[in-house]
């Protein structure tokens, strides 16, 4: 059972995990260095032993603490999900020991976060971009990145120079392109979020 | 003898038909187009319902799908092409023997489709030169065979030493 007791056991055997209340599942944070000896006691301990997600929060350009990595581990005797937090003290250049060790599962996860926040994960054992190509410059889900991307050369110099294709910016002509969710099932192809703007027109304000 | 009858003739004229080499050369290749799936997303199940039973690409003489580029003469790009694919795509493009030919089949071969983002191309006709674009996401079977019919039509009226004459500068070294 996940209840009070639960968590003042947890509290009481690791003083460096603080409690976040979250609505819908038991949310705990720490700093990001005790990250893989709490994922080892959860699993052989408290029974969490599949890990179901491992991703990263921006929490904006602005923000004291920018980067969070989240994992999301499951208990199938508790029935039940555990949201772990670790903050990332340096907003520059975010490090977090890697937790594959523990989950192996998390070895492409960490890969994806990596390319996509570029937070480092040390004692990985492979960690290289898995989605983009290797020397792609920007990491496209932080804050300051738009979604139409930015113009950089293609990853195969020699198709561009007969080509003459690039990575450019995708027009977004009204997007991002969304499924509206509510309605019909036949009016609910995605499509341009607001048309009354495009590249060509500028938003109305 | 019937008076009326039209057509070849081997008593008046012998065994002898007289025609161009065009039509000839491109009558043989429209019926044995010999495609190559280059699925990379979810229009690539619509590509494999055309040829199952139901739909019956080989009605029309396209069946021989081949997974090797050396095989076949007409791409089909099924999908989405990210930029880290295309160099892939033209790669596979430029090992395709003369004469050749693209299907582009879906919004996102074709334009990006509702991609738009910083890693997808916004149409595959950035890399390589697609003879015949097929609208829907996913386009159904039908408007692939019909798109596939199209290509034959044009085909059919082309030069047929025209596609052996390109520019050997445009094809990649490697
Ligand atoms: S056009 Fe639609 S069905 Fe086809 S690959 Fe793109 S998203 Fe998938």
């Amino acid at each position: 059972m996940i209840d009070e007791d639960f968590v003042k056991s947890l509290l009481a055997g690791h003083d460096c995990i603080k409690v976040v209340h979250q609505d819908d599942c038991l949310t705990i944070s720490c700093e990001p260095e005790y990250l893989p000896k709490i994922c080892l006691h959860l699993r052989d301990e408290e029974t969490f032993d599949l890990l179901v997600d491992l991703t990263a929060i921006d929490h904006g350009v602005e923000a004291e603490i920018r980067f969070s990595v989240v994992l999301h581990l499951y208990s199938l005797i508790h029935k039940s999900y555990l949201r772990i937090h670790a903050n990332c003290l340096d907003n520059d250049c975010p490090l977090v020991p890697s937790v594959s060790s523990v989950f192996p599962a998390a070895n492409w996860h960490e890969r994806e976060t990596f390319d996509m926040f570029g937070i480092k994960f040390s004692e990985h054992p492979n960690l290289k971009r898995i989605l983009m190509w290797d020397d792609y410059p920007y990491f496209p889900l932080r804050k300051e990145f738009p979604l139409a991307g930015v113009e950089v050369p293609l990853p195969a110099a020699d198709v561009s120079e007969v080509t003459g294709a690039d990575v450019d910016p995708a027009p977004m002509m009204g997007g991002p392109f969304v499924s509206p969710g509510t309605g019909r099932m036949s009016n609910a192809e995605p499509r341009a979020k607001d048309e009354s703007w495009s590249e060509d027109a500028e938003k109305p304000l | 003898m019937v008076s009326n009858e039209i057509g070849y003739n081997s008593k008046v004229e012998g065994e002898v038909i007289v025609t161009r080499a065009d039509a000839v050369v491109n009558w043989i290749r429209k019926h044995s187009v010999w495609p190559m799936p280059m699925g990379l997303a979810c229009c690539a199940i619509e590509l494999m319902a055309s040829a199952a039973s139901r739909y019956d690409i080989s009605r029309f003489g396209m069946e021989v799908m081949r997974f090797s580029p050396r095989q076949s003469d007409c791409m089909i790009v099924a999908g989405t092409v990210t930029y880290k694919m295309a160099e892939v795509v033209r790669r596979i493009y430029d090992q395709m023997g003369d004469p050749k030919w693209v299907v582009a089949m879906g919004a996102c071969a074709s334009t990006g489709g509702m991609y738009r983002s910083y890693a997808v191309m916004q149409g595959v006709d950035n890399v390589v030169p697609v003879d015949v674009y097929v609208s829907g996401c996913p386009p159904r079977p039908e408007a692939l065979l019909d798109a596939m019919m199209k290509l034959q039509d044009k085909i059919g009226n082309e030069s047929a030493i025209k596609n052996l004459s390109k520019k050997p500068e445009n094809i990649l070294a490697s």
